[in-house]
């Protein structure tokens, strides 16, 4: 699915600037806890989370997450989005709760990008 | 362009590659030096065989050196039209000519086509001396000349860093990198994580084996920014079979080593789960990552974690480009 495609799906915003609208997103990770996005996501997912603080794109930039997603409607802080357009990673803003968003995607055909943990 | 505009440092942020360059190339670098130039008293015929010949549209009319005017295939035609070819260049050339120097930027060449609408400018020095003249084509070529450095420079640079353990010889090279984690230092968390994931990717390494010590680093950095006293070290050696990441604190070290690698075992406070850490997965996480990973601990003296990650053939940043190599 094209990040714009799934940008229409959850009514999102985009808040970083000069994004590659065009690109690919394999699948999709929800989750508030890091260590849970570390452990177990797979390349190029888009990442559905609650928090929003710059760890949330630091882990992004760790696991290889193609695009950030805050759910609820969160505004992040100035420096997140610093940090996102630093390093080119797209953050996006969505009024759904993470159920809905999830839902919305999985419903639209974005497969899930969670490895089974062992 | 935003002539005119203050450039503020959000605006700044928009300025395209290119559009830096058309302030940083001077008109005299993209310009073409050799001018066909025209006498006044040339007849229109002439001029019509010079341009035919020289493939241009226009050229500057010329005494001595000294700019008179400029004439253009727009005042050919009307030449044409009138059947008048035998008439000299001063008839039919424009006086108004408008010029521009050879040391501005390319940026005031393209303001003035955006303005005037005409099609080249003849560029002149400090004493107003014909030096060039300057077109729209010659800028797309001359902006296209410093894209195509640019990247090739970048490719130089490339090169030479994933060819370090090429061009140095020795019975065993090893490239190692420091990074000193403060306590509680939450703002910039991951940031030496970061840099080591980027110096690994640079080196030639492939984006599983950066991955997998991007997270292996990410989670020791944490670990260090969270539970330390005094925060500590993060070292990271590079060799082309083998990289060897240490995390080094002071204290307060750990009780039970068995509990803490305990999946879901946390110490951490709350402030710290609010932002997403001490799920207490850290250690499993590592461990995951990595091939192999020692964890020592005295209490009150401190910890000292060693993770290695081996290289398979393949993978070795000693070969990488010769692999890359066999692809293209």
């Amino acid at each position: 699915m094209r990040l714009e495609e799934l940008i229409k799906i959850i009514d999102g915003e985009v808040l970083t600037k000069d994004n590659d609208l065009s690109k690919e997103i394999k699948g999709g990770f929800g989750a508030d806890l890091m260590s849970d996005v570390l452990a177990s996501i797979q390349p190029n997912a888009v990442l559905l989370t609650g928090l929003c603080n710059p760890q949330v794109v630091r882990t992004a930039q760790m696991a290889d997450v193609a695009a950030i997603v805050l759910v609820r409607g969160k505004k992040p802080p100035q420096e997140t989005i610093d940090l996102a357009n630093q390093e080119r990673i797209p953050l996006i803003s969505t009024a759904c709760g993470m159920f809905e968003a999830c839902g919305r995607l999985h419903r639209a055909g974005l497969p899930s990008l969670e490895k089974t943990v062992t | 362009m935003r002539s005119g505009q203050r450039i503020t440092d959000e605006l700044a942020g928009y300025i395209t590659r290119v559009e830096e360059l058309a302030y940083e190339l001077r008109i005299s670098e993209v310009m073409t030096r050799d001018v066909k130039t025209v006498t006044p008293d040339m007849q229109m015929v002439q001029v019509l065989e010079l341009f035919r010949k020289a493939r241009i549209s226009g050229a500057p009319v010329v005494v001595e050196g000294r700019l008179v005017g400029i004439i253009s295939i727009e005042d050919l035609i009307r030449c044409l039209r009138g059947g008048d070819v035998a008439a000299p260049a001063s008839d039919y050339m424009s006086t108004q000519v408008i010029t521009v120097k050879a040391f501005h930027p390319v940026v005031e060449a393209l303001k003035l086509f955006a303005q005037t609408r005409v099609g080249r400018l003849p560029v002149v020095d400090e004493s107003g001396a014909l030096v060039g003249i300057i077109t729209k084509g010659d800028i797309t070529r001359g902006l296209l000349r410093a894209l195509q450095s640019d990247y090739q420079e970048e490719e130089v640079r490339r090169y030479r860093a994933s060819h370090l353990f090429e061009d140095i010889v020795s019975d065993r090279t090893s490239l190692i990198l420091r990074y000193t984690i403060k306590p509680r230092d939450f703002a910039h968390g991951g940031a030496a994580s970061s840099h080591i994931k980027r110096a690994l990717l640079r080196l030639g390494a492939n984006p599983q084996i950066a991955r997998r010590c991007g997270i292996a680093a990410y989670e020791a950095e944490m670990n260090l920014i969270i539970h330390t006293t005094n925060g500590g070290v993060i070292q990271v050696e590079i060799e082309p079979h083998l990289i060897t990441m240490r995390a080094v604190d002071d204290g307060p070290g750990i009780e039970d080593i068995e509990l803490a690698m305990r999946p879901g075992y946390s110490t951490a406070p709350e402030e710290i789960r609010e932002l997403g850490f001490g799920a207490g997965m850290g250690l499993t996480n590592i461990q995951r990552c990595v091939d192999q990973m020692v964890l020592e601990s005295t209490p009150g003296k401190g910890t000292r974690l060693e993770m290695k990650i081996f290289l398979q053939h393949e993978e070795a940043l000693k070969d990488c480009h010769y692999n890359q190599e066999k692809k293209t």
